[in-house]
């Protein structure tokens, strides 16, 4: 318990939290690649696995990759495109994108699958088009499941750009490494705290955007029924 | 191809430990979430925080975590036992909601059979509710297995042995076939453990062969 006290003071020194490496400069980092990656890895993922869920082609494809992606070490892949694409912001945020796309493409086509069929069916029958279908019934219907996607992988490139500073890449994992390397305890700790926080607080945002994110006449119905 | 040959003690090694590390985890994950999920299942009151918690819990990075727990129950940074803890937690975090939910999913019909019959309350849950919870909880189980072998090779980072080893030595000598070899070595693992969760599965419950089969 002491340590983890040691721990919070080195969190709180205000001197640590400024300057070029300080703490809020590290933070600001690690948010900053999480953001990009889950935004790179959703203009790719969202439009395929869309059309897998419109359409219901590929289907097997996007269920076989995803599932295969849980058993991919991310260390390994981060390692990986080190070793291929040297030094930079390059070869850790390809790793990012890899490993944040499989959660996003699953939770886009499997929000579209669990849309009613009956909904698409009365749509039809009242004349939508096939591109009004998707955008005014599957895309907003579909949203809340994507939300929760999007959440597993910014969680994921949180946990996977902690690991990034042992390929050369910034964030609060420096402080991780570096506490390992001068087997300072209390730097380790800390930034393990920091990190904790920092997924803890991007996990609650990402539950109260998947909330708001159901349609209002769905909340609406879910009212009447339990009402 | 080379390297792998010329390593096979070494890949043995660090496969050694790479089980010895995540197979402990994965079977205290499942003794643990048996009654923790009744419990959730059982009294509603507890059901929202049980998940809550478990939700949270599977939120926390890795890494962090394995630096956190030492300050938490007294361990080494460098000890395997972190490990073990953190992957022990991460398996209950999945697990706990397939157990709820496979018991939630038993016939009330069955229960209320066996309860006729004078069954006492143990023996109802480890003969009646329990099997037709075990397709469910088998789905989880397979989910947890693969993540657990996928996430045993952080732990190289801080020089615990594992098949993330050749991620970190192959990284630090520049050795790109064995950071593939690590790769490969961890997805088959990942993949033999879920078919042979499938065997045994469809061993202990031949009459689940079709639920075991679309689950996960």
């Amino acid at each position: 318990m002491n340590q983890l006290w040691e721990a919070v003071l080195w969190c709180l020194d205000p001197a640590r939290w400024t300057g070029p490496s300080g703490i809020a400069a590290r933070l600001l980092e690690h948010l900053g690649y999480t953001l990009l990656a889950v935004l790179i890895a959703a203009a790719i993922a969202v439009p395929i696995g869309w059309w897998v869920g419109h359409t219901g082609k590929g289907r097997g494809a996007a269920v076989a990759v995803s599932g295969a992606a849980r058993a991919l070490p991310t260390l390994g892949v981060l390692t990986l495109a080190a070793l291929l694409l040297g030094i930079g912001l390059v070869a850790p945020m390809t790793a990012f994108v890899i490993l944040a796309i499989p959660s996003i493409l699953a939770a886009a086509y499997a929000g579209f699958e669990a849309v009613d069929r009956r909904v698409i069916d009365a749509a039809r029958a009242q004349g939508y088009t096939g591109a009004q279908v998707l955008w005014q019934i599957e895309v907003p219907l579909g949203l809340p499941v994507l939300v929760g996607g999007l959440r597993s992988a910014a969680l994921q490139v949180v946990a996977t750009a902690t690991l990034a500073a042992y390929v050369g890449a910034g964030g609060l994992g420096r402080y991780l490494f570096l506490g390992l390397k001068t087997q300072d305890y209390a730097m380790m700790l800390g930034s393990s705290l920091l990190v904790v926080v920092l997924a803890l607080v991007l996990d609650g945002a990402f539950a109260l955007a998947g909330r708001a994110a159901v349609p209002r006449g769905v909340t609406v119905a879910r009212r009447g029924v339990t009402a | 191809m080379n390297w792998v040959l010329d390593n096979l003690p070494l890949i043995a090694d660090r496969t050694w430990a790479h089980l010895a590390t995540s197979l402990p985890a994965i079977l205290a994950a499942l003794l643990i979430s048996v009654p923790l999920g009744w419990v959730a299942h059982r009294y509603r009151a507890l059901n929202g925080p049980v998940l809550t918690g478990a939700g949270l819990m599977y939120a926390i990075p890795s890494l962090p975590l394995f630096i956190v727990l030492p300050a938490l129950i007294g361990t080494g940074v460098r000890d395997v036992v972190n490990v073990v803890v953190a992957l022990t937690l991460y398996g209950v975090a999945l697990l706990v909601r397939s157990v709820a939910d496979g018991l939630d999913g038993v016939p009330p019909e069955a229960r209320s059979a066996a309860v006729a019959l004078g069954y006492p309350p143990l023996r109802r849950f480890l003969t009646v509710d329990l099997p037709l919870a075990g397709p469910v909880v088998l789905s989880g189980l397979r989910v947890v297995a693969v993540s657990t072998v996928s996430l045993c090779t952080v732990g190289a980072v801080l020089g615990i042995p594992s098949l993330g080893m050749l991620f970190t030595d192959g990284f630090q000598r520049g050795i790109l076939a064995e950071i593939l070899t690590g790769i490969v070595l961890t997805v088959v693992l990942a993949l033999v453990l879920d078919r042979l969760l499938v065997v045994l599965g469809r061993l202990a419950m031949p009459w689940a062969r079709k639920t075991a089969e679309v689950g996960a």
